[in-house]
C-alpha cells in the first residue's frame, strides 16, 4: 500500500491500479467530520475560474473540518501586476497546508509540486491533467457498474481536445478486459498520439462515427465547442449528430449509466435526465467524496 | 563505396559513429562554426562495418563536458566517444542519455509552462521507444526530432 501522507496529485499517470482503488475505497466510506482535517487550511490558487472543482474541494475541505482561502480567477490579486508562478505558490505555501490548482498552462502544477514544501492537488494544467475529475470519473463508474474489469465503454463527441477523455482513457488501461468504443466526427479523433503511446495492446478499441451505443456499459458524453469548428454549418451539423436524446437512449441496456464532466450545452436532452440511466448529476456530486478521500490521505495517510 | 581516409589528431575527442547525415548537428553542439579558431575534422556518408554509413567528428583540444556528451546523445544515441592523446585512444565509451535531461531540448508544446515567461528550465525523460516526455506538461517527443537550445 501507498503511504500518500504529504503526496502531490498531479497526474493520473503517476497513480497505478493500486492506488487508484485505495482513492476509491476510502471515497467509497468517508464520511463528513468536522474533526478530521480541523485547523488545517487549503489555499485554492484558481487561475482560471471553474465551477464544479473549485466548489467541490472547497466543499470536501469544509465538511472534513479544515478550512479554504484562495482566489478564482485573477481579476484582482497580484497576479495581473505580473507576480509570477513561483511566487504566487511561495507565499500560498506560507499560509496554508496544502496548496490547489488550477492554470491555463500545461506543466504548472508539476512546477508548483516541485516549488512548493507542501502537497499541491492538480486541478487542470491547461489541456494537459486532471486527476481528480479522473477518479470520480473511475468512482462513478465503479459504484454503478460495480467494477472497472471488462467494461465496454463508449466516448462521445470530442474525443481530439477533450481532456477529460483523454485522461480517463488512460486511466482505464490500469484495468483488465476493456473496451472503447470511440464515437467522433472525422475532425475530432482521440489524437493518433494517446491511441498508439498509451492505449494500443493494452485496451481494445474500436472508432467509428455513427452515435452505436447498444452493448455499452458506458456512455460517457462530451461538449463540442463551437470555437474548434473554422465554420458556424459545420459545426451545427457535427453537434447535432452527437446529440443524445431519447430516441438515441432507446439502444441502451438497463442497466447502462450515461456520464458526462458537465457542463452540457445541449448534447444531452434534458428529458434523458429522468431516465435510470442518467448519472451525470450522481457523477458532480461524486466530486465531493473523491475529493473528501484524497485530502485525507494525504494529509491522515488513511 | 570508396574507402575514405580521415587524418588523425594529436590531442582531443573523435566522435564516431554518428547516424550519417548528422555530423553538422554534433558539430553546432561543440559550438564549431563560423569563426573557430580550432581544428577539427568533419567526415560525412563514409563506410561503416556497423551501420553502413556513418558520420565523423574529430575535434583537436577539445575534450567534452558531460553536458555536450549528453546533447550528442539525444541527437545521436549511437555514437562513441573516443578521448585521444598522442594519436592514441586512450579511452572509448559509448554516449548514454542521462535519467533526466535538463535545459537541454526545447518543448514542442507551446502552451508549456517552459515556453512562458516564467523561465522554467526544461526536463525531459527518456522513456522507451526513442521518446522524451517533459516532466512539466507529458507531451511527449521523438528523439529523432527533438530541438535543442544551443
Amino acid at each position: 500500500m501507498r503511504d500518500w501522507r504529504g503526496a502531490d496529485v498531479i497526474s493520473i499517470r503517476d497513480l497505478g491500479r493500486e492506488e487508484i482503488e485505495q482513492v476509491l475505497a476510502r471515497a467509497a466510506e468517508i464520511e463528513p467530520d468536522p474533526d478530521l482535517l480541523r485547523g488545517k487550511i487549503m489555499a485554492s490558487l484558481f487561475f482560471e475560474p471553474s465551477t464544479r472543482t473549485q466548489l467541490s474541494f472547497a466543499s470536501a475541505m469544509e465538511r472534513l473540518g479544515g478550512r479554504v482561502i484562495g482566489f478564482s480567477g485573477v481579476g484582482g490579486t497580484s497576479i495581473q501586476k505580473g507576480e509570477s508562478l513561483h511566487d504566487t505558490v511561495k507565499m500560498a505555501e506560507r499560509y496554508a497546508d496544502i496548496i490547489v490548482i488550477r492554470h491555463p498552462l500545461e506543466g504548472s502544477a508539476r512546477f508548483a509540486a516541485d516549488v512548493a514544501s507542501v502537497p499541491v492537488i492538480n486541478a487542470g494544467d491547461g489541456a494537459n491533467q486532471h486527476p481528480s475529475q479522473t477518479l470520480l470519473d473511475l468512482f462513478t463508474i465503479k459504484r454503478f457498474c460495480g467494477r472497472l474489469d471488462g467494461l465496454h465503454i463508449g466516448m462521445v463527441g470530442d474525443l481530439k481536445y477533450g481532456r477529460t477523455v483523454h485522461s480517463l482513457a488512460s486511466a482505464l488501461t490500469n484495468f483488465e478486459g476493456i473496451k472503447l468504443r470511440l464515437i467522433s466526427p472525422p475532425s475530432l479523433r482521440m489524437p493518433p498520439k494517446i491511441l498508439e503511446e498509451e492505449l494500443r495492446g493494452r485496451v481494445a478499441f474500436e472508432e467509428i462515427q455513427d452515435l452505436d451505443l447498444a452493448d455499452l456499459d458506458v456512455v460517457y458524453m462530451t461538449r463540442i465547442q463551437g470555437e474548434r469548428f473554422p465554420d458556424v454549418e459545420e459545426y451545427e451539423r457535427v453537434k447535432g449528430a452527437y446529440v443524445l436524446d431519447l430516441e438515441a437512449c432507446r439502444q441502451l441496456k438497463p442497466e447502462a449509466i450515461i456520464l458526462h464532466p458537465l457542463p452540457r450545452v445541449g448534447e444531452i436532452d434534458p428529458e434523458v435526465d429522468r431516465l435510470p440511466q442518467a448519472k451525470y448529476f450522481e457523477q458532480a456530486a461524486n466530486g465531493v467524496p473523491v475529493r473528501m478521500a484524497l485530502l485525507s490521505l494525504i494529509f491522515l495517510g488513511r | 563505396m570508396e574507402e575514405l581516409k580521415v587524418s588523425k589528431i594529436a590531442e582531443g575527442t573523435v566522435i564516431d559513429h554518428i547516424r550519417a547525415g548528422l555530423a553538422p548537428l554534433v558539430l553546432r553542439i561543440l559550438g564549431i562554426e563560423h569563426g573557430y579558431p580550432g581544428s577539427a575534422i568533419m567526415a560525412m556518408n563514409v563506410k561503416s562495418s556497423r551501420h553502413g554509413k556513418k558520420d565523423i567528428v574529430k575535434v583537436e583540444g577539445q575534450f567534452l563536458d558531460e553536458e555536450t556528451i549528453n546533447k550528442i546523445a539525444i541527437i545521436a544515441p549511437q555514437a562513441t566517444i573516443n578521448i585521444i592523446r598522442d594519436y592514441k585512444v586512450v579511452e572509448k565509451h559509448r554516449v548514454e542519455l542521462p535519467e533526466r535531461l535538463v535545459g537541454l531540448v526545447k518543448c514542442p508544446n507551446r502552451n508549456c509552462i517552459t515556453n512562458s515567461p516564467e523561465g522554467v528550465e526544461t526536463i525531459f525523460i527518456p522513456e522507451e521507444g526513442g521518446k522524451l516526455r517533459c516532466h512539466y506538461c507529458e507531451e511527449s517527443v521523438d528523439l529523432r526530432r527533438v530541438e535543442l537550445y544551443y
